[in-house]
């Protein structure tokens, strides 16, 4: 503790270089608390289902293909099931394609599974009895300045309507909030009737994109999905039953390996610190040749001058990669009220923390040890005499 | 008084490629404790080279140094370093003080190598930069301080852990007449006061005045040596 102030002296000897280097520190741990929150998303959501209440089935062979609507009273009947309902991907454009936002057709339960969206039992009702009905979240209505009653049209892109017209009009029934501020953006989707869908749809008819299934007790999760997805082996709709989380990770990862992607791109950013944190350590003790002769002949060993550099080291990007971390999570928090689950990410948690932290001590220890071991083994009298 | 520093046939070659410089040829000398010696000579005659013997930065070729009764030209690299850290303080031409680190954390940095507290290293740096007459400097920076002002840190910086030994190579070789003056009556004084024993290299023969004795060095060798060689 008592070289601390040495130690902090010497980095800042050159000001405007350290800032410069921890700033490229500080960008390199904000990218890698990013990416390391996607990946954990992604590598968390395949993990374990246990202890979950709702579940996804979908198919086996991939998440785009359909299941028979006749699964449903197969699932319904499985123990430990509480409630069954079921959507279908839709992807119609509203206006313009630049107006994206996620669209679905439920069954008439949907909403009874996610308690956390409240809906009013009028408007849950209205959604009910209305066949061409649509809910929409109130961000989204907010956005687009919709209100009860007005007409939503929306251009299809997989499915035009029997007699192949594009152009699908629901009437909005209602508008429901996320009880939950940080769940905001789950607010951004419109679900119209399944029942209109189906009946309307040109092909695919009596399909369903997913089904959830809300177990009656978490402990049974497991249990459940393998029940689930034990009523169709060895069919041609064989299921896979996974979290919502996975779910949503799967529907991401469709465009690419999210694993091999982050990896690659922090091993290029670290690399590129590795040099450039390197490269400025090099200098510093360079430049301090004749200031570490002078701590030598007071005294200090071989080691201790070792260790003082590494330390120095060390502490820069400790410093940087500190500041750089607790930015990524403002940031994974901002994305993830602005986006919900859309895009898979966990917190900046301690598992990211304690990775960041091994991480900043590793390359402090690389980009260190050259230019330390330079000043462990300068000898006084070259140095002070300046050769 | 007995000797402090004894050299025995102290010898230093520096080898250049195949070329082999003889810089100290068997030099004996024996310097009391309480002495301030000066060592002048014509550059190259291995002065500082003498002087970074005495004070273990560097190891002889041939002969032995022994310093307060201890062979210090035996000792490992790590043992030679905690001997320099409680035994001498160095002072240089250029002052080689830390531009980053205030007066007093300069006065304190050998402290650190002491179990002293925080307070106490503190307090003791206040107590050598108020001998120096700087205790209203502590919180400056070298930069901000003049040659003779950094030169008196830099004195307060080498006897701040109290060693019996202060070597100084040219303390006064980049300052001018009244801060040269200085910085040589407060090495008188801290021989004559405080007991320390002082080795100084310098060229100026006005500054080796301020010395209780003066020893001339030519090619390697002390002059009374030569002259007993001659005779």
């Amino acid at each position: 503790m008592k070289y601390l102030r040495l130690i902090w002296s010497a980095m800042f000897r050159r000001k405007t270089r350290t800032i410069f280097t921890l700033l490229s520190v500080l960008a390199a741990f904000l990218l890698f608390g990013l990416l390391d929150s996607v990946r954990s998303a992604f590598a968390n959501a395949a993990s374990s289902i246990a202890g979950v209440d709702r579940l996804v089935t979908v198919s086996k062979i991939s998440f785009t293909l359909s299941l028979p609507k006749s699964l449903l009273s197969g699932i319904e009947a499985l123990p430990g099931v509480a409630k069954v309902t079921y959507a279908n991907w839709f992807g119609g454009i509203y206006q313009d394609p630049k107006n994206f936002f996620a669209n679905e057709a439920v069954a008439d339960n949907f909403f009874d599974l996610y308690p956390e969206w409240q809906l009013s039992p009028a408007e849950r009702t209205a959604f009910r009895n209305t066949r061409t009905g649509a809910v929409v979240g109130e961000g989204l209505a907010k956005k687009f300045n919709w209100k009860l009653g007005d007409k939503i049209p929306l251009q299809a892109t997989i499915f035009p309507q029997k007699g192949g017209a594009n152009a699908w009009t629901f009437d909005l029934v209602g508008i429901f909030r996320a009880t939950n501020p940080k769940l905001k953006a789950e607010e951004s989707v419109l679900f119209f009737n399944w029942d209109y869908f189906d009946e309307a749809r040109a092909f695919g008819n009596g399909t369903v994109g997913w089904y959830i299934t809300q177990v009656s007790d978490r402990k049974l999760a497991q249990q459940v999905a393998s029940a689930v997805d034990a009523l169709s082996t060895n069919s041609d709709h064989e299921t896979k039953t996974q979290t919502e989380q996975a779910f949503n990770a799967a529907f991401v990862s469709q465009y690419g390996d999210i694993g091999l992607i982050v990896g690659s791109i922090m091993g290029a950013v670290f690399f590129t610190l590795i040099l450039l944190t390197g490269n400025t350590m090099a200098q510093a003790v360079r430049e301090r040749i004749p200031e570490l002769a002078v701590l030598k002949t007071i005294g200090f060993s071989n080691q201790s001058v070792l260790g003082l550099l590494l330390a120095e080291s060390v502490l820069l990007v400790l410093l940087g990669g500190a500041i750089g971390l607790v930015l990524s999570g403002l940031v994974v928090d901002a994305v993830r009220a602005a986006v919900g689950t859309a895009v898979p990410m966990t917190r900046v948690g301690a598992s990211i923390w304690l990775r960041g932290l091994g991480l900043m001590v590793l390359i402090g220890l690389i980009v260190g040890a050259l230019p330390a071991r330079r000043g462990m083994r300068l000898r006084i009298v070259d140095a002070l005499a300046g050769r | 008084m007995g000797a402090l520093v004894e050299l025995q046939n102290l010898s230093k070659i520096y080898e250049r490629g195949r070329q082999k410089i003889e810089v100290l040829h068997h030099v004996q000398l024996d310097i009391e404790q309480g002495d301030f010696m000066a060592l002048m000579g014509p550059s190259g005659s291995g002065k500082t080279t003498l002087l970074n013997l005495i004070g273990g930065l560097d190891s002889p070729t041939d002969g032995s140094i022994t310093i307060g009764g201890k062979r210090i030209d035996r000792l490992s690299e790590g043992a030679l370093a905690r001997w320099r850290a409680s035994n001498v303080g160095f002072v240089f031409q250029f002052y080689n003080l830390l531009p980053m680190l205030s007066a007093r954390r300069n006065v304190e940095l050998p402290l650190l190598l002491t179990r002293l507290s925080a307070a106490q290293r503190k307090r003791n740096a206040a107590v050598a930069l108020e001998l120096v007459g700087l205790a209203d400097r502590a919180a400056h920076k070298p930069s901000e301080l003049s040659g003779g002002q950094q030169q008196r840190v830099a004195i307060a910086r080498a006897f701040v852990s109290d060693p019996t030994l202060l070597m100084c190579d040219e303390p006064t070789g980049d300052l001018d007449r009244q801060s040269a003056a200085e910085v040589l009556t407060l090495l008188q004084q801290l021989n004559r006061d405080h007991g320390k024993t002082i080795i100084m290299v310098t060229h100026d023969p006005k500054a080796a005045e301020f010395a209780k004795h003066t020893l001339h060095l030519d090619k390697g060798s002390l002059a009374e040596q030569l002259q007993q060689a001659a005779s």
